[in-house]
């Protein structure tokens, strides 16, 4: 047995953990779980789990529906909220993230998790290591119920200091229980919108980054929980107000340089970051059905609420969709861009992996960069838009499906069986949503017409 | 660990393949006098005596172990069944002895029982820093009696540098010690596990790993005052 499992097995053992969960993730990013008692445990980690995947959203076709989630034993860890377990009764719970298998022993293709690591091993064909460092924005609301508004439970705006602020206290709550399962906060604040708030993470690898943020959706969900209230990832839950979005900071490394660095160029932006920069926006429309996958998604993404609309670059313009922050002197390390288009609501492995290829494309294929956007976009018309070559990220989930369709980077970045199934789930959605009849139109048609 | 003593040269093979299973470092002698000689600089970790063909050599070694200003323990004799009343009167020349021919898992346990004793086992089982402890048999740490939750890797750097406090690490021996290369990462991945690390460790210990600009990572403080 290697040391890593027996670390696992020996905590296991030394904590009194009574349950560990096994975690993985569905094709739209819904976290998934099941439960294994510790004399479980060794099996799981030599053989894995077999589980039936055609309940799981993107997985098995029904007549090969058996899978293995085999656990990822480096992402052991204990849960702090379960652990104070003698206070509440609770038990002390550890999970794991899985890889999912076919039972022949080949990676599952419906798994996200595989098709991350397969984008990442291409960059690393190239010499590069993907980072990626989010900041996840997110709503706390009184309540889950639908049948409402959503109220918040504060009403701060950016950057505020606010006195016996509930929802400071939990956000507070929130970092500290991240801190202590080893995942540092760049820094927390509250957002622009009343009761919304902000949780910027320290970069890793995009692996590892992508089973964070799943752990800090939970975390958030599980502190508002306990506190009575409910918190959203939900893109656009309120009209009028800001959306989440979860902004990117991305840099690719070659061994311990930045790849994306080179003093003697202009802006100090190496040819491997304006390949990459010129791959996003050439493939920005294609990968938007990924990195905003709802309905709802495309609510944020409309003018007068600081979310990118258009296909553009710029130093220090947020208006655009791809922003290269300016970096201290002395810190070229630092160096990244800046991806503003995702939402807190996508599959974090699926997003971190198309915009990943599509970077790479840009790099391997020397795109060439287009001139930095100068003008605040929000501020100018359609024409003068179309002028500058600067053409518009999709305006509903429907264009996104349209542009995702069409494109082979996509099908093979996903695999086959993610990408036809994400169309069709896709399709499917849409479809409802078309169905039905909204507010605004009674509103304004009903008494008109 | 210091090698342990092993008389005669060549020692019995069954005693070999004991000390080489559990990875003990050994280091054979012919004569008493051998045993000065070729002492390491730290001394000898302890003996192993079989008694063999050639008893009172043996135990003329044994004695001389013994009567220095530290004795050196652990000793351990292997003898045969018809040596043992050899054994009367010289209670204080051994901690442990083994019969003929060996049992290996015998001689492995008691081995282990022996360092476990004297607290100076292949790998010590506590280390301690300051308000930091990991206790190196269970995988477990913690500070200032708080248990720290720590996946593998996050555990891994920190007992790779709570060992060798004082002392600086640039990210490639870290990497190349601890992860053994084979990692996505890079050398960034260290930067990411010692966040990660500090992040736990909570804002008050932070400190035990300190960044050393342009180099890498020093454990606690360095060990010459400025």
């Amino acid at each position: 047995m290697r040391s890593q499992e027996e670390y696992v097995l020996r905590t296991v053992e030394e904590r009194g953990i009574r349950f560990v969960q096994l975690w993985f993730t569905d094709v739209l990013g819904t976290p998934k779980t099941f439960s294994i008692t510790p004399a479980e445990l060794e099996n799981a980690l030599d053989e894995g789990m077999t589980f039936d995947g055609s309940a799981i959203d993107g997985f098995s076709r029904v007549q090969e529906s058996d899978v293995l989630a085999r656990p990822d034993a480096k992402t052991f860890q204990v849960l702090p909220w379960h652990r104070h377990g003698d206070e509440s009764g609770d038990a002390p719970v550890a999970r794991v993230f899985c890889d999912i298998f076919n039972l022949d022993g080949s990676p599952f293709q419906g798994c996200p998790r595989h098709v991350l690591r397969r984008t990442l091993e291409r960059a690393r064909e190239g010499g590069f290591t993907f980072f990626a460092a989010p900041e996840m924005e997110y709503f706390y609301f009184a309540d889950a119920d639908p049948s409402t508004t959503p109220r918040g439970i504060d009403r701060g705006s950016y950057f505020e200091l606010t006195v016996a602020d509930r929802a400071s206290d939990i956000r507070q709550q929130t970092v500290l229980t991240l801190e202590e399962m080893g995942i540092p906060v760049e820094h927390a604040q509250h957002e622009d919108a009343p009761s919304q708030h902000e949780i910027d993470l320290r970069y890793t690898d995009a692996l590892t980054m992508a089973d964070t943020v799943m752990t800090v959706r939970l975390v958030v969900k599980e502190m508002a929980r306990q506190q009575g209230v409910h918190a959203s990832f939900m893109p656009k839950p309120l009209a009028g107000v800001q959306g989440s979005g979860m902004h990117t900071h991305l840099s690719l490394f070659r061994g311990d340089t930045n790849a994306f660095v080179d003093p003697e160029r202009p802006h100090g932006l190496s040819e491997v970051a304006e390949g990459f920069i010129a791959g996003l926006l050439r493939h920005a429309g294609e990968i938007t059905a990924v990195t905003n996958q709802w309905v709802n998604s495309y609510k944020r993404l409309v003018s007068g609420y600081e979310a990118p609309i258009h296909m553009s670059w710029a130093r220090n313009n947020r208006s655009a969709l791809v922003r290269v922050p300016v970096v201290k002197r002395g810190k070229s390390d630092s160096t990244r861009i800046e991806y503003r288009a995702p939402d807190s609501a996508c599959n974090p492995y699926l997003a971190f992996a198309v915009i990943l290829a599509a970077g790479l494309r840009g790099i391997e294929e020397g795109y060439e960069l287009p001139p930095e956007a100068d003008a605040n976009l929000f501020t100018l018309t359609s024409d003068e838009l179309i002028a500058k070559g600067i053409a518009h990220l999709p305006g509903s989930l429907n264009e996104a499906v349209v542009m995702m369709e069409n494109s082979t980077l996509l099908a093979d970045t996903l695999g086959e069986h993610v990408f036809e199934w994400f169309i069709r789930n896709k399709r499917a959605e849409w479809a409802e949503y078309k169905a039905q009849v909204s507010q605004f139109e009674l509103d304004r048609y009903l008494p008109l017409l | 660990m210091e090698p342990l003593l092993c008389f005669p040269d060549p020692p019995p093979p069954s005693v070999v393949g004991v000390l080489e299973r559990a990875g003990y470092p050994w280091k054979a002698v012919n004569r008493p006098e051998a045993a000065e000689t070729e002492e390491p600089e730290d001394g000898w970790a302890g003996a192993v005596i079989a008694s063999g063909d050639d008893p009172a050599g043996a135990f003329l070694l044994c004695r001389q172990l013994r009567k220095r200003d530290v004795p050196l323990a652990p000793v351990i004799v292997v003898v045969q069944s018809d040596q043992l009343t050899e054994l009367e009167l010289r209670e204080d020349l051994f901690d442990d002895l083994c019969l003929e021919p060996v049992n290996a898992d015998e001689l492995t346990t008691r081995l282990a029982h022996l360092f476990w004793r004297t607290g100076r086992g292949l790998r010590p089982d506590l280390l301690e820093h300051g308000p930091l402890v990991l206790n190196l048999e269970t995988y477990q740490a913690a500070v200032s009696g708080r248990v720290l939750d720590l996946t593998y890797m996050e555990y891994e750097l920190l007992r790779f540098l709570a060992a060798r406090p004082g002392k600086v690490f640039t990210r490639e021996t870290l990497l190349s010690r601890v992860w053994g290369y084979e990692y996505y990462g890079g050398a960034r991945t260290v930067d990411v596990h010692v966040r990660r690390l500090r992040a736990k460790l909570g804002e008050e210990h932070a400190h035990l790993i300190q960044t050393v600009r342009s180099v890498g990572y020093r454990f606690g403080q360095t060990s010459w005052a400025p």
